[in-house]
């Protein structure tokens, strides 16, 4: 059920703002600190949620196969691979880092 | 004579379908990663359907697996899609489509949309590019959703498979553009000492939340240092 009451929330929430941008004006949120900050806003989650989805397991910080994966996708978006390229590449090196350290 | 003028309709539905087809396939990766946070094929399904913005569908798996209150992890997955708003106001000058219209187009209102679009010339080709780079990717999107949360169950544990490294690497690859100036990049060092650093002490979700407030400390920073608030309003553009 709280799973059915985030994707219900995502929902709307996401779908208003999406509408909110076809719908209002121009030049309503064209303020330049608006437009700066909502560019910004996303590099901050990003960041973070890179960070936590590599090296947390619960409320403790790990260093484990994701960590490997996570570097040679890094090395990948270095080398301008393509999107599914740095994913794949990712997956299949945790999973070989995830076999050989058991 | 600049030849982008006369780019043909056949030039934009083939740009619109490379983006399309090349994203659209990833909905393998997030039924795979959603399937692997414990969320149900129906779940997965819906939510690629219905939220339809793979940064904040990520970030809500994301979240609800590391046992984050289900609106917490909403909050999350919502702050990342204000982005589309911003998009929307350009898009909605671009497209000029009728009232009617707008609440059925805004649901493609994303990313790579957003990116085919501008890169047109003319009114027509920012439709077609916009319509066909749309359709593609919401029926690959949701076809591949599906796909994946269905192989996900049938492989098991994804971890074995290195499938829980999927998450952070779409993270990675989605950021790593957005990494131009030293702003972007000051903003994203202090969001994940944030995020990591918070991550013992403040319940599921929150650090998240907490690291977003990397940008407008870093702006605040920026603009004391360079003593004038206007710094920070680069390249306005035409209306």
């Amino acid at each position: 059920m709280n799973v059915w009451i985030a994707i219900g929330a995502t929902t709307v929430g996401c779908y208003l703002v999406k509408l909110l941008g076809l719908l209002v004006p121009a030049g309503a949120l064209e303020r330049p600190l608006v437009k700066r900050l909502a560019e910004l806003l996303p590099v901050a989650l990003l960041a973070a949620l890179t960070a936590q989805q590599a090296f947390a397991d619960g409320h403790a910080l790990v260093l484990d196969a994701r960590a490997a994966g996570l570097g040679a996708a890094a090395v990948a978006l270095v080398l301008r691979a393509p999107f599914l390229v740095v994913v794949g590449v990712a997956v299949v090196v945790a999973a070989g880092a995830r076999a050989l350290t058991g | 004579m600049d030849p982008a003028e006369r780019k043909t309709d056949s030039a934009v539905v083939r740009d619109a379908l490379g983006v399309g087809v090349a994203v659209g396939l990833s909905g393998f990766a997030f039924g795979v990663t959603s399937a692997g946070a414990g969320l149900t094929v129906a779940q997965t399904c819906a939510l690629s359907l219905l939220v339809f913005t793979g940064a904040s569908q990520f970030a809500l798996v994301g979240a609800l697996a590391a046992g984050g209150n289900p609106l917490t992890a909403a909050a999350g997955a919502f702050f990342l899609g204000v982005r589309n708003a911003f998009y929307g106001l350009r898009l909605s000058q671009l497209l000029a489509l009728p009232r009617a219209v707008r609440p059925f187009a805004a649901q493609w209102v994303i990313d790579e949309t957003t990116a085919v679009a501008l890169a047109q010339p003319t009114r027509r080709a920012i439709r077609i590019g916009f319509t066909v780079t749309g359709a593609t990717l919401y029926v690959l999107w949701n076809l591949t959703t599906f796909l994946g949360a269905l192989g996900a169950e049938a492989i098991g544990d994804t971890r074995t498979w290195g499938l829980d490294a999927a998450g952070p690497a779409v993270f990675l690859a989605l950021l790593a553009p957005m990494l131009r100036t030293t702003t972007e990049r000051a903003v994203a060092g202090l969001a994940v000492v944030l995020g990591l650093g918070l991550l013992p002490v403040l319940p599921a979700g929150v650090p998240v939340l907490v690291a977003s407030l990397a940008a407008p400390a870093v702006l605040w920073a920026r603009g004391r240092n360079a003593g004038t608030p206007s710094d920070t309003a680069t390249g306005g553009g035409p209306r």
